[in-house]
C-alpha cells in the first residue's frame, strides 16, 4: 500500500498567541514549530498501514525550507521518505496549497511509476484551521474523499477502505475504493514518540525538494489580532488541604452539590 | 441578490440564518437531499425556516443521494451553482452542512472562509462598497483561528462568497414569515462523480456525557499518572459530573481521547470546570473557556490556568482533592444528620 501523508509546519504556542506588532502574522521569534495533532495521527496511521500491508509511506509538506524539520519528525516516526515543496514563508490560500500538493503528487507518481493508494490529511491544520486542503486535493485529482475519520480498516480481499467517522453526534461508516483521500481526526490512534534509532535514521534520510510558485487564491489574510479577554482577578481560596472548606463553600454557592 | 443558508437534516439553523441576515441581503435556504418535497423532514425544516423569517427553501433532490457522502452532496451543489448563482452561501461551521459546502467549494474551485464570526469590515471600512455584488468583489469576514483565541481579518474575493459560521455568533433577531415556500430542483448526480457510500449510521455515545455534564473535573500532567485519576473520579461522582483531561494525559495513555478537553478534543461549557494540574495552554483553554465558573488547582500560582480562572487553590492535586472529597462527605453526613436532631 502506497500512502502519502501531508503535514504542515506550524508554530507551537503556549498560553498566548503572540501577534507581530503590525498584525501581519504570528510572532514566531520565540516559538518552536510542530505539526498538528490530527496530522500526527495521520503519520501514525500511514506508518501502521504500511507495516501491516506493505508498501511505502511518503510524507509531504508545502512551506518554507525550514519545514524540512517537520518532514524529518515524520520520518523519525517511521515514514519511509520525505518531500518538501518550497513555497517560502507567505501563507497560502487552501486552494493554492492543494494545487502545490497535487503538482508534487503528479511528479512523484511519474517518477515512481506507481500510484498512491491512499492520501492522508488532518481534518484541519493547527494554525489556519481552514479544513479544506484534503477536499480540494481530492477534487483536483477526481478521487473519493471522506473526512473526520476516526477509524481506518482495509478489506483484505476487495481492498476497499472502511472508514468510521464522527459527524454531528453520529458515527458513520463509509466504504470507499482506493485510491482515496482521507482526512483524519485526533483520537484515531495514539501517535508514537519517535525512537532514538528512528531519529538517527531520519537525520540521514533523503528529503526530495522542489520549488513552486503558487498562484494567489481568493482567500487572503488582511491581519491577525487577539480578541479581548476579561482579566478579572482570580480569587485564591487557599493553599493545600486547608483550602477544602472554602472550595466546598464555592460548590454550595454554585449549587452543584 | 441573495444569501443562501445551507442546511442539512435537523441541524439548527438559527445562528446561521441570523448571520446571513447580517449581510443585509435577502436570505433564502438550500438543502441537498434524497428527500422529496412532501417529506416530513422538509416540512419541518420549512416550518422552522418560516419561524426564522426565511420565505424560500430550495431543495436539490435526487433519490440517489440517500447514502451519499458529503463529497457527492457538495459536488451536486457545485453543479447547481453553474445555473443558479447566489451572492453567497453560508453554513454552520461544525456539522455536515460545513462538509458539504467545503466539497462544493473544492469542486467549483471557489474560495471558502471557514469559522467566521463576522462579515462586517474591520480592516479599512471598504466593505460597504464591496457589497455591490459585482462578480469580482471582496468581502472581509473575520475568522476564528486556534479555537477562537486568535482572530483573522480575511479578504474573500469570489463571484460567489462561501462562508461557514462559528457557533455562538451574535445574530440579528427577525420576524417570522407566514410560510416558507419549497422549490424542488432535480439534482444532477453523475454516477461516476465519486465512488464512496455511507453504509452505516448510528448515534454516537462517546464523549456525550463529557460535553453535557454540569460539572467537569479535568486532570492534566500534574495528576501524575493513570492511578492519580481515582480521586478525580470520586469528586466527579459526588458532584454528578464527568472526568476530563488534557492532551498530555491522553498522549501518555492515562485517559482515552474521548475524555480530552480542548481544541482537538471536546468543547465543554459546564456550570463548573475544575482544572487539576493543567497549565492552561491555549489549545486546552479554548475547550473550557465557555464554562460558567472555573476553579484551578495547581502548584504554580503563575500558571495561565490559575491566572485566568475565577477561583484557584495553590497546592498539590492529590492533597487538595483528597481534602475536598473528605469535606464534601462530612458536610453531606452532617446535613442528613440535622433533621433527626431537630425532630427530637
Ligand atoms: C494544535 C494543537 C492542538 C492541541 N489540542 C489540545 C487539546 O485539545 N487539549 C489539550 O489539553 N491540549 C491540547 N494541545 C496541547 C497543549 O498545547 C498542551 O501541551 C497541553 O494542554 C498541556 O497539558 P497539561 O496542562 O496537562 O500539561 P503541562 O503544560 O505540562 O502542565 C502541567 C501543569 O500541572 C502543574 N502541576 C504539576 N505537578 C502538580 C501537582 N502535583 N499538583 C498540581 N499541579 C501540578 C504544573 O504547574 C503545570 O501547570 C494541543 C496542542 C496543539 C499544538
Ligand atoms: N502547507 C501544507 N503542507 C502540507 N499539507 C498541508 C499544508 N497545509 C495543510 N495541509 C494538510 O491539509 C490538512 C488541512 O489543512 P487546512 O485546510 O489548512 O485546515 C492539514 O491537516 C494537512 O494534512
Amino acid at each position: 500500500m502506497n500512502v502519502l501523508v501531508c503535514v504542515k509546519r506550524v508554530p507551537a504556542f503556549g498560553a498566548k498567541v503572540p501577534v507581530t506588532a503590525d498584525g501581519s502574522g504570528i510572532d514566531t521569534r520565540h516559538l518552536g514549530f510542530t505539526i498538528g495533532p490530527h496530522e500526527e495521527c495521520a503519520v501514525e496511521e500511514a506508518v501502521g498501514l504500511v507495516s501491516a500491508h506493505g508498501g511505502r509511506a511518503t510524507v509531504l509538506t508545502v512551506g518554507p525550507a525550514e519545514a524540512e524539520e517537520q518532514v524529518r519528525y515524520a520520518l523519525a516516526m517511521g515514514a519511509d521518505r520525505g518531500a518538501l515543496v518550497e513555497t517560502g514563508t507567505t501563507e497560502l490560500d487552501p486552494q493554492a496549497t492543494a494545487e502545490a500538493i497535487v503538482g508534487a503528487v503528479e511528479r512523484l507518481v511519474a517518477d515512481d511509476e506507481e500510484r498512491f493508494d491512499l492520501l492522508l490529511f488532518g481534518v484541519a491544520s493547527a494554525d489556519a484551521e481552514h479544513g479544506q486542503v484534503g477536499p480540494r486535493v481530492a477534487a483536483e485529482l477526481g478521487l473519493p474523499m471522506v473526512g473526520s475519520v476516526k477509524g481506518v480498516d482495509v478489506d483484505a480481499s476487495s481492498k476497499d477502505l472502511s472508514l468510521r467517522r464522527d459527524v454531528a453526534g453520529d458515527v458513520e461508516v463509509c466504504r470507499v475504493p482506493m485510491p482515496a483521500v482521507v482526512a483524519v481526526k485526533e483520537g484515531l490512534n495514539l501517535p508514537r514518540y519517535p525512537s532514538m534509532p528512528g531519529r538517527l535514521r531520519a537525520r540521514k534520510a533523503p528529503v526530495w525538494s522542489i520549488g513552486a510558485e503558487p498562484a494567489r487564491g481568493g482567500l487572503a489574510t488582511a491581519g491577525l489580532r487577539q480578541p479581548e479577554e476579561n482579566d478579572e482577578e482570580t480569587v485564591v481560596l487557599g493553599h493545600g488541604a486547608d483550602a477544602a472548606p472554602a472550595v466546598v463553600n464555592v460548590f454550595e454557592r454554585l449549587g452543584v452539590m | 441578490m441573495t444569501v443562501l443558508t445551507l442546511i442539512d437534516g435537523p441541524e439548527p439553523a438559527e445562528e446561521v440564518v441570523g448571520f446571513a441576515r447580517g449581510t443585509g441581503l435577502p436570505v433564502e435556504a438550500v438543502t441537498v437531499t434524497a428527500e422529496g418535497k412532501g417529506s416530513p423532514l422538509l416540512r419541518k425544516q420549512a416550518e422552522e425556516l418560516a419561524r426564522l423569517g426565511v420565505g424560500t427553501l430550495h431543495v436539490l433532490c435526487h433519490p440517489g443521494l440517500a447514502d451519499s457522502t458529503p463529497q457527492t452532496l457538495g459536488a451536486t451543489l457545485a453543479r447547481w451553482f453553474e445555473s443558479w448563482s447566489p451572492d453567497a452561501v453560508v453554513a454552520p461551521a461544525d456539522g455536515r452542512a460545513a462538509e458539504v459546502l467545503t466539497h462544493a467549494a473544492a469542486w467549483a474551485r471557489l474560495p471558502l472562509a471557514t469559522n467566521c464570526v463576522d462579515v462586517v469590515d474591520t480592516v479599512d471600512g471598504a466593505a460597504a462598497e464591496d457589497w455591490s455584488g459585482s462578480s469580482s468583489s471582496s468581502w472581509t469576514p473575520t475568522r476564528e483561528r486556534a479555537g477562537g483565541v486568535l482572530l483573522e481579518d480575511a479578504r474573500l474575493t469570489a463571484p460567489i462568497k462561501l462562508l461557514t459560521v462559528s457557533r455562538g455568533v451574535e445574530t440579528v433577531a427577525t420576524e417570522p414569515v407566514p410560510e416558507c415556500a419549497v422549490y424542488e430542483h432535480p439534482a444532477e448526480v453523475e454516477a461516476d462523480d465519486v465512488d464512496a457510500r455511507v453504509v452505516e449510521r448510528a448515534a454516537a455515545a462517546e464523549g456525550a456525557t463529557l460535553a453535557t455534564a454540569p460539572v467537569v473535573v479535568s486532570g492534566g500532567r500534574g495528576v501524575g499518572g493513570a492511578e492519580g485519576y481515582v480521586v478525580l473520579e470520586e469528586l466527579a461522582d459526588l458532584l454528578g459530573g464527568a472526568v476530563g483531561c488534557s492532551r498530555v494525559a491522553t498522549n501518555n495513555g492515562w485517559r482515552p481521547h474521548s475524555d480530552q478537553v480542548g481544541l482537538t478534543g471536546t468543547k465543554v461549557a459546564p456550570e463548573l470546570y475544575i482544572a487539576c494540574g493543567i497549565s492552561g495552554a491555549t489549545q486546552h483553554w479554548v475547550g473550557c473557556m465557555d464554562s460558567r465558573t472555573i476553579l484551578a488547582i495547581n502548584t504554580d500560582p503563575e500558571a495561565p490556568m490559575v491566572t485566568r480562572a475565577d477561583y484557584a487553590v495553590i497546592g498539590d492535586v492529590q492533597e487538595v482533592l483528597a481534602a475536598v472529597v473528605a469535606e464534601l462527605r462530612s458536610r453531606a453526613r452532617s446535613r442528613t444528620a440535622v433533621p433527626s436532631v431537630a425532630s427530637r
